[in-house]
């Protein structure tokens, strides 16, 4: 059987999605980044390579997440694109009419607005986290309430308090003075879900034009409350994908597959890049006044890729040179 | 007199020489780095914006250096940085204790008496010498601009990645060396010509977008993260709305036989913001207007955290963008912004506007 690899490395998740011909889903994979990227994707090819049956083909590969080019080398990529641009492209094949992408994740959120097809306009936000998964994560676990009962309980509120949304350090001093004040955690928590959509669609969503279809994708989509809270807010029904949480993977394996109908033969390294041994080294560049940090990926004694460097003279003199 | 001054792109080659040439030493400024930053962010009130915390951090560089005078200039106003050169006098001379002169450049025909006393008092040339002085450096300054401006349009064609800035490089430093107008034309000519001899693909049909925004971000590669040349290597053809010399001649030189410069761009401006509001906020709207009008594919602005002009030009973009139809990606740069930030979104903006030009029937490679 033939197949379609993309993987999104991010800064919490690294995600996995093998997808068949016809743009079917056949496996994905979600497991936890903990800043060490190499061995995530390493640990995610493994546990791929036990799952799918041998005869399985890939053809294509794609990198997309904070981590695209590096995860570019260690699996041979035959794309490399940003998070949106992947996550445009997972929505759009998800729901063709789409018109607008919430995305939120581990620590970034995204808005995509999409007219006919094309990616017109998006934003992401900037300085705030506010919002983001970790954040979320932190005010779960410091309530005592599993993650995934989170936004449930949200659900059960009748009168949501309102709770400051600008800032997370001033959203999470809020909550506790509402606690000691009395109200329920299910109004502080949907206060706090409403609280983080109007921070995000004032900062991230501010002079965009919001218009359904809507899809809402990335880890947080899985929070019933922020949902709602969505939904209530902009007065449209919000779709989830049934793969909310890995359309960065999948929208890289789609255009993995559009790369391969343009007769390109994969460089995919095969799922035994997970018993290479990758190792990275940083150094600065004296050539000049700049002094670029340059990274550099090798496996054994031999350098895969650089980079870091302003005028390219380190990337362009790379693939296959012995270390020195 | 040991002097010193803002870092701005290459402007500091003119300068150099202007100084030199009037008799004083020059203490370069240092190309602001990350610890340049971080010394003016020590010292700057929080909420201040970047230029004025890498200017900071710039003079402190230069003080340890051994500079003993800065030379800085004003402003028209309304925009807070027409200021800026007498907080950080203050914050120089009184919060630190330098032992440093400050002179302040304001715009000549709001203060002819000032400058003539400024001048007077730092020449130590006769007017002839001096007014081929003011040559030399004006073309050296309008060098520069003719290379970066080749290089805009060379890069995104260029065969071999980085090929371009190699030769922007060694053009800089050649103009730099160049001590008479004639060996700066002669070695312009021949970097022009080692530009243009470069490896090219000629079949491609590069994107062409506008930058705009605050002068010093977009004037020093530094503060903007590279976004210029970045987007030359993704093969973008990018034309800067500001380079110095065009800047002096509409704002400087005008402006003493009381002209308004840049005319044309706020007549375009004027639609949608009729003020001056100082910075470049008018100049921000009206140039987005102008690019559409010249068939552009996209505009990035560049402006500074905290910016008001700026900021006020951003809330009015979108409607800009929507009328005249035309992608617009604003880039608010601060001290926390990252590299990893802008060029995620850079990329996803090249994208857009690559699939909007295939979508309206043009082709790109």
């Amino acid at each position: 059987m033939n197949a379609y690899l993309g993987v999104d490395v991010g800064s919490v998740s690294t995600n996995f999605v093998l997808m068949d011909e016809q743009g079917k889903l056949l496996d994905s994979l979600y497991i936890r980044t903990k800043g060490q990227p190499i061995q995530a994707i390493q640990a995610g090819l493994k546990a791929l390579e036990k799952q799918v049956p041998p005869s399985l083909n890939v053809l294509g590969a794609g990198a997309t997440g904070s981590a695209r080019q590096l995860t570019g080398v260690i699996i041979g990529a035959d794309i490399v694109k940003n998070e949106i641009t992947a996550h445009a492209v997972a929505a759009m094949h998800c729901v063709p009419d789409v018109q607008t992408v919430l995305e939120i994740g581990g620590q970034d959120s995204k808005l995509i607005i999409i007219r006919d097809g094309v990616v017109v306009d998006f934003a992401m936000n900037t300085v705030c986290s506010a919002g983001t998964g970790s954040f979320l994560d932190h005010q779960a676990a410091r309530l005592g309430i599993p993650i995934e009962e989170f936004g449930k309980l949200a659900l059960q509120s009748k009168q949501p308090v309102r709770i400051a949304g600008r800032c997370s350090v001033f959203a999470e001093s809020d909550m506790v003075h509402k606690q000691q004040m009395g109200h329920k955690t299910p109004d502080i928590i949907a206060g706090l879900c409403d609280a983080l959509v109007r921070n995000y669609l004032n900062n991230v969503g501010k002079g965009k034009s919001i218009a359904a279809p809507l899809v809402f994708q990335g880890g947080v989509a899985a929070n019933q409350g922020i949902r709602h809270a969505f939904e209530k807010e902009l007065g449209v029904p919000v779709i989830i994908p049934e793969d909310f949480g890995v359309m960065g993977a999948l929208g890289m394996a789609i255009l993995a597959k559009e790369n391969r109908a343009q007769g390109k033969k994969t460089s995919f390294r095969g799922f035994g890049a997970s018993e290479l041994r990758f190792a990275t080294r940083s150094f600065e560049c004296n050539g000049c006044p700049n002094q670029c940090e340059i990274v550099e990926i090798r496996q054994d004694e031999t350098v895969l890729a650089r980079w870091g460097d302003r005028c390219h003279k380190w990337q362009n003199t790379t693939r296959g040179e012995a270390a020195s | 007199m040991k002097i010193t001054f803002p870092h701005m792109g290459t402007s500091w080659i003119g300068f150099k020489t202007l100084i030199e040439g009037i008799g004083h030493e020059v203490v370069l400024p240092p190309p602001p780095t990350k610890r340049t930053l971080d010394l003016g962010t020590k010292y700057a009130p929080e909420f201040a914006c970047l230029p004025f915390k890498v200017l900071l951090g710039t003079y402190l560089e230069a003080i340890e250096l051994g500079a003993d005078t800065i030379i800085s200039s004003g402003g028209v106003g309304p925009c807070r940085a027409g200021y800026y050169t007498q907080l950080q006098k203050r914050i120089l001379q009184e919060q630190l204790g330098h032992d440093v002169r400050v002179i302040t450049f304001e715009p000549l025909n709001r203060n002819w008496v000032g400058t003539y006393r400024i001048f007077r008092d730092l020449i130590r040339v006769n007017l002839r010498e001096f007014i081929g002085l003011l040559w030399l450096t004006w073309q050296k300054l309008l060098a520069l601009d003719a290379i970066e401006r080749e290089s805009h349009r060379v890069r995104p064609l260029e065969v071999n990645t980085g090929s371009t800035s190699r030769v922007v490089s060694k053009a800089f430093a050649d103009i730099d060396k160049a001590d008479s107008v004639k060996k700066v034309k002669d070695v312009t000519r021949d970097n022009l010509e080692k530009m243009n001899s470069l490896p090219q693909d000629a079949h491609r049909h590069p994107l062409k977008v506008g930058v705009i925004g605050e002068i010093y971000v977009v004037l020093e590669p530094f503060v903007n993260l590279d976004v210029v040349e970045t987007l030359g290597h993704m093969g973008v053809y990018v034309h800067r709305s500001i380079f110095l010399t065009d800047w002096t001649i509409e704002n400087t030189v005008l402006d003493a036989f009381r002209v308004e410069g840049e005319m044309n761009i706020k007549k375009a401006a004027r639609p949608y913001l009729p003020e001056m509001i100082g910075g470049h906020g008018q100049n921000s709207i009206g140039e987005t207007i102008l690019y559409a009008k010249k068939g552009y594919d996209g505009v990035v602005q560049l402006a500074p955290f905290t910016c008001i002009p700026e900021i006020v030009a951003k809330s009015i973009i979108p409607k800009v963008s929507r009328d005249y139809n035309l992608p617009v990606l604003t880039l608010m740069l601060d001290e926390q912004t990252g590299k990893a930030g802008i060029s995620t979104r850079l990329e996803a903006f090249v994208d857009l506007l690559a699939m909007r030009r295939v979508r309206l029937g043009g082709e790109i490679a």
